[in-house]
């Protein structure tokens, strides 16, 4: 398959090994990815903080970068980013009247996955063939679990890792505390639901917290290193790219 | 009572006056304090995650719950397109079996209505039915002013009135209190406590029994809410745990009930939905103990004058709104506050109304309206991290975090045209950058700055305002050398396709095992 990779914002300027996990993975299992290298962002970071009309151009420049490109599906290694492509961007475009765009994003978001979407649904795989021997927990990130409804698929690739130590994460799904701006805004609530997800991850005696998500596993990982921990958060895509000759580096760079 | 050292407490409140639908503060603030208060922060996770596990625990067992919430809101969504029609129709069912209607505008005219209806009967005191709309008018505190003592009789709310405190939930008004904190309120505030109170829950609620027993067999008026009212027959309908209602609905000469218009349900069928989903919803019960259904007065049994006060109160602005209409389709269960991970740190009160949590964050702002850029309610909606977990909850399905998205841009939209702040003008800046990738290039080099700043660790411990409010409490990575598109245009050339030997095989790379149900199908 032709598959064109969403690299996301963040993941572009911060975890790049991210995005070179999802190329690695992706060639590794006989596909063929491309980069339509004019993107940028998927607009959520507007949208989220209620700056709709400036979203739009954001948005506009996602939508007319990937119509170009020549690609069967598109992939992102980020729940809540294939989350504002299906649910936000026709919404902007609609909001600023500009139907023609709203349709046009309509039909990419039709073929645009999250990565363990991609792997499971669409190309149905689930043995990655990676190999990564270590104590893992997974934290399901809000967007993935609540907005796509991933449910166990992360959970069933991540157990066909060779040499994983996978252990569940207590309360699991209550959300990290990100929230994007709200990071920002209510820094202090933020920074209390990130304790109680930090001391989840602990208790699990866990040295690796994965997730789907760089964004939540930036203010995971911040804390965590803060606090010197010494558990470091990696992205699902590394662990899955790992294989015994290559083993990902951590999301920390 | 003696303060030692290191043990947490809190002061009883004194009786305020404030604006029951807007805190005097912006929501970060006051959630800043809360989420230092060691006690609230206990009372709050153990009441919401016992509650939540009760909720799912009922809810698994209802196999068609999921066709009950689609039914659930489409009845409301019915009701919210012929509210008009049915308000009528309830009127008139209720004038005749003998039931007065009154309509009030707003929480004046709600409270001035009140407050003729206590006085034509000579009495000074009224017993209460737990009630949202009465606290969201304000009605105890206006009451008092008039010389006329309102007595709560839920036992939560009784507590929260005894400390002179607000409710900080829907449903456990003093969710934020514990039972040491409840015995503390009674032996202060409660005029004939038993003098070997305990801290027991069983101890506790035969005091408040007692008490209010008394007031119950005095009492020549009662004021209520309603949960439900139907048009077609004129029924309201109270559903509550304590049975302490039924009293109030059933002693007193007068009833008065205080209602928003949007309770209505069109048939007394509805019933049957929402009495499987409220409950299971609320208090995680498969029926909850005491329903109490009342169609305007039957002679020789229970009041004998019974006053339906209509509340729009802001209600009709938002009904006016395609998308504000369906926070009106809340049945006021309180899910939503009990799986908020936000208001199981910050409690209700930091949402300064007296509808607090994710319906809170929608609904005060569409009652109230936005007054401006610095209204604290316009500081509600971007109280969540929008992780969806009350649209999961919610029985009626009210998209909650659509509507937080929107009412974020709507007070964005609202702040417009003055001086930007510094997110109107961080926005813009980035909108530009994020739509070009020439730009976005530019900036991520730019970024690289951030090297010098993390030292040998590799991460950024300190940043200036704003970014301070990530790093004083996160670690921010040092960004990469590289970034992923230049490692494209290293690796990969210009070509957006990518090398044209199609897959290059990674040395050393092992075989994908296919999956079980046919492998991969490149
Ligand atoms: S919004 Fe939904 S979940 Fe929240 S209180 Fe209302 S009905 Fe219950």
């Amino acid at each position: 398959m032709r598959i064109a990779l969403i690299a996301t914002c963040i993941a572009d300027a911060l975890f790049p090994d991210v995005d070179r996990s999802v190329v690695r993975l992706l060639e590794r299992l006989g596909h063929r990815v491309v980069f339509p290298t004019e993107q940028v962002c998927c607009g959520q970071m507007h949208v989220n903080t209620g700056y709709l009309a400036e979203a739009l151009p954001v948005v506009r420049q996602h939508v007319e970068t990937f119509e170009r490109a020549e690609f069967d599906v598109a992939v992102a290694p980020s729940g809540s980013c294939v989350g504002s492509v299906r649910h936000q961007q026709a919404m902007v475009a609609r909001r600023s009247g500009d139907e023609s765009l709203a349709g046009r994003a309509e039909e990419l978001a039709g073929r645009t996955y999250e990565l363990s979407e991609l792997l499971v649904d669409v190309l149905g795989v689930i043995d990655v063939g990676a190999y990564y021997p270590h104590r893992v927990t997974y934290h399901p990130t809000c967007h993935s679990l609540r907005m796509l409804r991933v449910g166990d698929k992360p959970l069933q690739l991540l157990r066909a890792v060779e040499g994983i130590d996978l252990v569940e994460l207590p309360d699991a799904q209550s959300c990290c505390g990100f929230g994007g701006t709200f990071a920002l805004k209510n820094s202090d609530v933020s920074t209390a639901m990130l304790a109680d997800k930090m001391s989840r991850v602990l208790s699990t005696s866990a040295e690796v917290c994965t997730a789907g998500d760089s964004s939540c596993l930036l203010h995971i990982g911040g804390g965590l290193t803060r606090l010197r921990t010494g558990v470091r958060t990696v992205h699902l895509a590394q662990i899955l790219a790992s294989t015994r000759d290559e083993v990902a580096g951590s999301v920390t760079v | 009572m003696t303060t030692f050292l290191g043990v947490p407490t809190r002061r009883l409140a004194g009786p305020d006056d404030e604006d029951p639908l807007r805190g005097s503060r912006p929501f970060p603030a006051a959630a800043a304090d809360a989420v230092r208060d060691p006690v609230l922060r206990r009372n709050l996770r153990r009441a919401t995650t016992t509650i939540r596990a009760k909720r799912e625990h009922v809810v698994s067992e209802v196999a068609d719950w999921e066709d009950l919430r689609d039914t659930g809101s489409a009845v409301k969504a019915d009701v919210m397109a012929r509210l008009p029609e049915l308000l009528e129709q309830l009127e008139s069912a209720v004038t005749a079996r003998g039931g007065v209607v009154h309509w009030a505008a707003d929480a004046a005219e709600a409270n001035a209505i009140v407050t003729d209806l206590i006085r034509r009967t000579g009495a000074d005191e009224v017993i209460k039915v737990k009630s949202m709309a009465t606290q969201e008018i304000g009605l105890n505190e206006h009451l008092a002013e008039q010389g006329i003592a309102a007595i709560e009789t839920d036992l939560a709310e009784l507590i929260v009135q005894l400390a002179g405190d607000k409710p900080s939930h829907i449903l456990v008004p003093a969710i934020h209190r514990g039972r040491a904190e409840i015995r503390q309120i009674f032996l202060e505030r409660m005029a004939d406590v038993p003098p070997a109170l305990t801290d027991e829950p069983r101890v506790l609620a035969m005091a408040a029994r007692e008490h209010l027993r008394r007031k119950f067999l005095s009492a020549k008026v009662a004021v209520s809410g309603a949960n439900f009212a139907i048009a077609e027959t004129g029924t309201l309908a109270v559903v509550e745990s304590e049975g302490n209602g039924r009293m109030c609905l059933t002693l007193p000469e007068t009833l008065i009930t205080v209602m928003g218009i949007e309770k209505l349900l069109p048939s007394f069928g509805d019933l049957e939905v929402f009495l499987q989903l409220l409950p299971r919803s609320s208090t995680g019960e498969r029926m909850n103990p005491y329903t109490s259904l009342w169609t305007g007065v039957t002679p020789g049994d229970g009041p004998q004058e019974f006053h339906l006060v209509l509340l729009d109160n802001g209600r009709t602005n938002a009904l006016a709104d395609s998308l504000g209409r369906t926070a009106l389709h809340c049945i006021r269960c309180s899910a939503c506050l009990n799986v908020c991970p936000v208001y199981e740190r910050a409690g209700g009160h930091a949402y300064g109304s007296v509808y607090p949590g994710p319906i809170g964050a929608v609904l005060t702002p569409q009652l109230t309206g936005l007054t401006g850029g610095h209204d604290v309610n316009a500081t509600l909606p971007y109280a969540s991290t929008l992780c969806g977990a009350c649209f999961d909850a919610c029985p009626v399905k009210i998209d909650i975090p659509s509507m937080l998205v929107e009412l974020r841009g709507r007070a964005v939209d609202a702040g417009r045209g003055g001086v930007p702040d510094g997110w109107a003008a961080a926005m813009k800046a980035a909108s530009w950058v994020m739509s070009g990738e020439r730009r976005w290039s530019v900036a991520e080099t730019a970024s690289r700055a951030g090297r010098l700043v993390a030292g040998r660790r590799g991460r950024i411990s300190r940043l200036p305002f704003p970014l301070s409010r990530w790093t004083r409490s996160r670690d921010l990575p040092a960004p990469p050398a590289e970034t992923f598109r230049q490692w494209w245009a290293r690796t990969r050339g210009d070509d957006d396709a990518g090398p044209d030997a199609g897959n290059p095989p990674i040395a050393g790379t092992p075989a994908p095992r296919p999956a079980a149900d046919g492998g991969d199908r490149p």
